[in-house]
């Protein structure tokens, strides 16, 4: 095992691109563990910690740009008005001590269904920045990048540069089912986002199928629903015969397994149990900001 | 390959350390201080937590090739880190509330060398002190970790509630105690850091 | 060690001296050990080290049931950095199993395999990496065999044997081969009394396989010595039962294995079995260098027993007026591959399956099985735990159907001083099962809705899901549940149980010092400060040495069964009083023609002086042991025990019982199926508190070992494979600090006085009755009946 130690982004992509199969490593709470435990020999193992530009975010006009390594506890603490369903999510990860190494590019580089990242990018829309050092770089939007169980839409020469993330238009949300009350992988998870500003939900479902997930039908029929009957406009309660069949369709667009940290049924039922609550927290959230602002104009 | 970095103060250099060795088998088995400890392996109990530039993080996960130039402070250390902070905050409380040492901080800090080795001169800190007195301590195995999960949090937080210690030792498993006591020691800490202000 | 050249390895135990305490027993004194592990400075058995050390690794099966046909070892023998490869063919005596009771357990495998991760070969390299490539690179050839994994296979009429031609003690009795023990218990009759029930319920039960959970990982380090034997430094429970299972098979005699208790991280049965104490020893004398090996969590898993998994069938009938009439059961534990403790376990589950509740009529059984599954034995509570998680769902049944208060009807029923067990054996100390429920159930209730507490904002850290923000209170519904067990104390069914002390009282620096010595396995649980006080309020002194535990003294018995404050607490008791008349008989001497009271009175040792009963001071101390020291080292036995009858399960098998009761508040989020225990209350009888911070200590950590079985610990074997899917921490969960609630601690002191200082073994009572609490709870939450534990979401959601 070789250990590359890039000083800078450009050594980074060099070494990359001399080695390919070199296995980046930021927090290395998932790269470890598998050495730990004799999962996994890389030849060579490529550490990014010194690229301090990886560990820092600019907040722009429309949009976040998040560095891979930001630390889950930096999102939590200082991204929570723009990214509230990234930094609920940010909050859920393994343990505090995890939480301040390990950041959204392990997440994305990993690409394992359970991320907790994974369903707060999805309802957001984010775009993935990546950069090869013969091919420059290319944004990869959140639904393509994610290909197959741990498998993402990288090269063999890219590595993750930054995270794009709308910032929030409206409320978010974020749920995780995990048999512990703290440190829990996801058994499955649910992130819903608002976009009043486009009148449109997206949902991302973690852990219930081979990836990450949009449930698109569920989103369709929700932002019909809410359309038609003017919700956007007159702020009425969500009706118990929409939310009922919002998670309906949420539950469906799982493709869950068993596995020891849950039945495929279970993760079914429970996608759509928080994708009601989710959808109903969003939703007296916007109303209640509604009027808030009303008042505020009055 | 060859890693350099600070420890408790003291410089160190380890020789032929394998690329896939963590920082905690380097503490452990090339440095002689095995204070912090090796139950998971897996970020899972947080028995291993040490400070990388000020912040806990568990050692466990930290690839030994990514500390080269940083500072490390493991619970042998925790007594004159402690006093250090102490010095810089006298009484330890910080009504500011903004009482947490920058990394900054955390890297001018130097412990006398003789001091950060083996805890033995520098007495103890207040919350190993309360660990001892509040019962907290049965095996033993998981309170390196607590100590040094705790002793942030009083460092960030001089008063927490319930939930927040909880919150804050969320990533340390004990087996013996059920946390009863171990809520009781940091609770103790506080309030005689609190007498002490 | 005078034959032993070598430097003394980092690491080796020291004495530990406590000073300036005056404290003796009753007092809450402080660990002797404490500033040791707060500062990191205490060794644990994995941060021995040595110079020149070489690492062992294990390789284990990857089936659970095979032939080997062929091993080759060639690739990794010729690694640079290899030292030694070892199998079966390398072991050096005659002698190639061990075992607790049963030495069916091979030290690498001979020509099969039973269960998923058994070890088959070791190397021993210069790096622990070095070590692990090698024992990848050794090749085996496996021919699988079909699978033994529960009750009906392992009875089935073509059922493969585990063991073939079994000679041990259980073997002539037992009615399957595949049977380690059974053990029925017949009194009174239940077809006469079921007659007499006006109701009737039945369940089946099931228990999952937990795990002990110890934090410190199986370690050690063997060093070899010039005489051809070997110093072992190593972490267990019981140094002389390792001791007499190591020597064997390393062809030594046992004085030749000198074993020193390392720092142990916990144990909980656990390290009752020989975990890598042989494969370290063989290492180190085929290479001449000191070998350490340390599990990582993954090995840990296959790496020492767990708690048996059992299936459990109950019956009981109850009249109108709440009188329970009759009990059947019959409890099926599954010991996996290897006997360890199962026939004890199944001792203390058939003679405690009636629980702490007077019932004249029973027919019982209890059997554990031999499996493909991975060998289980002793873990906390053993036995007792799984009957009384059964036994109590059918408390609450009864009192359901009989319209009852769950509470009221235990008491109604509750045992006392005086009941007759199912064995026929007289409970003569104080049982207080009745007052015990009282006690939690006066308990004021924790408020509703605390998570509301903080403000406007559910805190969800208080909700079912924590901080995964499941819930901010929708579908959140309370339940409370009560439970209440009996557990024994000690080695049991004619075992000959002692425990040795050796103590030495000498003048140093002018003061009187005690030092004691035992081969007790201090694992956590504060037996050296109880032994440090029992030597001061004994002999009077304010300083008290413990010296480290090793076989260089008498055995004490393992840390386990709830006895060493008992056992080897009273063996410290007695020696103490042996040295103190020693010490008194020398005061007799020296200054007897002083005062005539040291030939009248009563003579006791106090504040470092001899003192009458009526306080008055003859002497110092000091001046009495002036140039002289005191050492003695005496064995202590509890009051013998029988043998259960093999038929009808009738004898004085147990020393003594205890008994906790706990009432459980939950929340359950009904609609995902997830659970916050609120509050976990307790009463216990412990008899005597010698050090009341430690007894509190004890009860809520084996209460939270109950709420983890409750809601979220299991090792899960897939039954197609019998091969453990969940072996890391990541997967076998355990309760976090937010999974815990309050515990709050009800401590009675009715004294047994068959017991030293009148206590009882407390440790292991409040594993037994959380459990069932936190389910009985569970229950009047969801209405459910929940007859598994752990209770997983997709029970709770019918998913």
């Amino acid at each position: 095992m070789d250990f590359l130690r890039p000083a800078s982004w450009e050594e980074a992509l060099a070494a990359k691109a001399e080695h390919p199969t070199a296995v980046p490593i930021a927090g290395g709470t998932d790269v470890m563990v598998e050495i730990n435990f004799d999962h996994r020999r890389p030849e060579y193992l490529l550490d990014l910690n010194r690229i301090s530009e990886l560990a820092q975010w600019e907040v722009g006009q429309d949009s976040v740009r998040l560095g891979p390594s930001v630390p889950y506890t930096k999102i939590m603490e200082n991204l929570r008005t723009e990214l509230p369903g990234l930094a609920l999510a940010s909050h859920t990860v393994a343990s505090p001590q995890i939480r301040n190494r390990g950041g959204v590019g392990g997440n994305l580089g990993c690409a394992s269904p359970a991320g907790d990242a994974h369903p707060s990018l999805l309802s957001s829309g984010a775009d993935v920045e990546v950069e090869s050092q013969a091919r420059g770089v290319r944004l990869i939007p959140i639904d393509e990048f994610y290909k197959g169980v741990k498998r993402n839409a990288l090269e063999a020469d890219e590595l993750i540069k930054a995270v794009h993330i709308p910032k929030a238009d409206g409320p978010q949300q974020f749920s995780k089912v995990g048999t512990r009350n703290a440190m829990v992988i996801a058994v499955c998870a649910f992130g819903l986002a608002l976009h009043p500003e486009t009148r449109t939900v997206r949902t991302g479902i973690g852990s219930a199928a081979p990836t990450p997930i949009r449930a698109k039908a569920a989103e369709e029929f929700l932002n019909a629903a809410l359309e038609e009957g003017g919700f956007w406009d007159n702020g009425k309660i969500i009706t118990p015969s929409i939310a009922k069949q919002f998670a309906t369709l949420a539950s469906g667009a799982c493709n869950p397994i068993d596995d020891v940290r849950g039945t495929a049924n279970y993760r079914r039922h429970a996608v759509g149990v928080m994708a009601r609550r989710t959808l109903m927290w969003t939703w007296e959230s916007y109303r209640g900001d509604n009027g808030r602002t009303l008042e505020g104009a009055a | 390959m060859r890693v350099n970095f600070t420890v408790n103060g003291r410089k160190q250099e380890a020789d032929d350390v394998w690329e896939g060795e963590s920082l905690l088998y380097v503490l452990r088995e090339r440095m002689g201080l095995p204070g912090s400890k090796n139950a998971c392996e897996q970020g899972e109990c947080g028995s291993c937590t040490v400070r990388l530039d000020g912040v806990p993080v568990c050692s466990c996960l930290v690839a030994a090739g990514q500390v080269e130039g940083r500072e490390v402070v493991t619970v042998e250390g925790l007594a004159d880190y402690a006093a250090h902070r102490t010095d810089a905050h006298p009484g330890g409380g910080c009504a500011s509330g903004a009482c947490g040492t920058s990394i900054d901080a955390a890297k001018r800090w130097q412990a006398k060398p003789q001091d950060g080795q083996t805890g033995e001169a520098g007495g103890l800190s207040p919350i190993q002190q309360a660990f001892i007195d509040a019962g907290a301590v049965q095996c033993g195995f998981c309170t390196p970790g607590l100590l040094v999960a705790a002793d942030e949090l009083l460092e960030r937080n001089s008063e927490p509630s319930d939930a927040d210690i909880r919150e804050a030792l969320s990533g340390n498993l004990c087996r013996c105690t059920g946390y009863e006591k171990i809520l009781d020691a940091v609770r103790l800490a506080a309030a005689r850091q609190e007498e002490a202000v | 060690m005078a034959q032993n050249t070598r430097t003394t390895p980092a690491g080796t135990p020291t004495n530990v001296t406590q000073n300036h305490t005056k404290g003796g027993i009753g007092e809450s004194t402080l660990r002797p050990d404490g500033t040791l592990k707060v500062t990191g400075e205490f060794a644990y058995s994995s941060d021995m080290w040595h110079e020149d050390m070489l690492w062992g690794q294990t390789l284990r099966s990857t089936v659970a049931h095979a032939l080997i046909e062929n091993i080759d070892i060639s690739e990794a023998v010729a690694m640079p950095g290899v030292y030694a490869v070892l199998t079966y063919d390398d072991l050096p005596a005659k002698m190639k199993n061990y075992g607790l009771e049963i030495q069916d357990t091979p030290v690498l495998a001979n020509g099969r395999v039973r269960h998923h991760g058994e070890p088959v070969a070791l190397v021993a390299a210069d790096h622990p990496e070095t070590a692990r490539r090698a024992a990848a690179k050794i090749k085996i050839d496996y021919k699988e065999l079909p699978l033994v994994t529960d009750e009906a296979s392992a009875l089935a009429p073509d059922a493969p044997l585990i063991h073939e031609g079994r000679d041990d003690h259980h073997s002539g009795h037992v009615p399957h081969p595949n049977i380690v023990h059974r053990q029925p218990i017949i009194r009174g009759n239940v077809a006469e009394a079921r007659k007499r029930a006006d109701v009737i319920v039945e369940g089946e039960y099931t228990f999952g396989m937990q795990d002990q959970a110890f934090l410190g990982p199986e370690s050690g380090l063997a060093v070899p010595a010039e005489d051809g034997g070997v110093d072992l430094y190593v972490a267990t429970q019981w140094l002389h039962s390792d001791l007499q299972q190591i020597a064997p098979v390393l062809g030594l005699p046992p004085e030749k294995v000198r074993m020193t208790l390392s720092g142990v991280g916990g144990a909980f049965g656990g390290r009752e079995d020989i975990s890598m104490q042989i494969h370290a020893c063989l290492l180190a004398l085929r290479t001449g260098k000191p070998v350490k090996i340390v599990y990582n969590r993954f090995e840990s898993f296959f790496g020492h027993v767990h708690r048996h998994p059992a299936k459990l069938y109950y019956e009981h009938g109850a009249t109108k007026d709440g009188k329970i009439t009759h009990m059947k059961c019959k409890i099926v534990l599954d010991g996996g591959a290897y006997a360890s403790a199962s026939p004890a376990v199944v001792g203390n589950a058939s003679s405690l399956s009636v629980g702490p509740y007077v019932i004249d009529d029973v027919d019982i059984e209890a059997i554990a099985l031999y499996s493909n599954n991975p060998p289980c034995g002793a873990m906390r509570g053993f036995g007792a735990v799984q009957a009384c998680f059964a036994y109590e769902a059918q408390m609450d049944k009864l009192a359901a159907k009989l319209g009852m208060d769950p509470v009221e009807f235990r008491q109604l029923n509750a045992m006392e001083q005086g009941t007759i067990m199912p064995t026929g054996q007289v409970v003569d100390s104080p049982a207080p099962v009745a007052e015990l429920l009282r006690r939690v159930k006066a308990r004021p209730l924790p408020p509703e809705q605390q998570w509301l507490a903080a403000g406007e904002e559910a805190d969800v850290r208080a909700l079912p899901g924590g901080l995964s923000n499941t819930t901010h209170g929708e579908g959140v519904v309370r339940g409370i549940g009560y439970a209440v067990g009996i557990k024994n104390v000690g080695f049991s069914e004619g075992f000959d149980d002692y425990s040795t002390a050796r103590v030495r009282l000498e003048v140093i620096n002018g003061e009187p010092v005690a030092m004691v010595h035992t081969a007790m396995a201090e694992v956590g649980q504060g037996g050296v400060t109880v032994h440090a006080q029992i030597a001061r309020t004994e002999l009077g002194v304010t300083q008290v040495t413990i010296h480290p535990a090793d076989t260089q003294v008498g055995s004490a018995g393992s840390t386990s069964a709830s006895r060493q404050t008992y056992m080897t607490g009273g063996a410290v008791k007695n020696t103490c009083e042996a040295v103190r008349a020693k010490a008194l008989e020398l005061g007799r001497r020296k200054f007897g023609s002083y005062h005539p009271a040291w030939a009248t009175a009563e003579l006791l040792l106090e504040g470092g002086k001899v003192v009458t009963d009526g306080g008055e001071v003859l002497a110092d101390l000091a001046d009495v042991l002036e140039g002289e020291a005191i050492d003695e080292e005496l064995e202590f036995r509890h009051r013998p025990t029988q043998a259960f009858d093999l038929v009808t399960g009738q004898g004085n098998g147990h020393v003594q019982y205890t008994f906790a009761a706990h009432r459980a508040v939950v929340e359950v989020d009904t609609e995902l199926g997830l659970v916050k225990v609120v509050e976990l209350a307790t009463a216990q009888d412990v008899g005597k508190a010698l050090n009341m911070l430690s007894v509190v200590g004890q009860i809520q950590g084996g209460t939270t070992q109950g709420l983890g079985v409750a809601v979220m610990e299991e090792i899960i074997v897939d039954p197609k494979t019998a091969k453990v899917r969940n072996p890391s921490f990541t997967d076998y969960l355990i309760p976090t600090i937010l999974d815990t609630p309050t515990i709050p601690v009800d401590v009675l002191e009715l004294a047994d006085p068959n017991a030293p200082y009148g206590l009882r073994g407390l440790g292991e009572a409040p594993t037994l009755s959380s459990t069932p609490a936190v389910l009985a709870a569970i229950r009047a939450a969801t209405g459910l009946e929940l007859n598994k534990t752990p209770v997983r979401p997709e029970h709770l959601t019918g998913t």
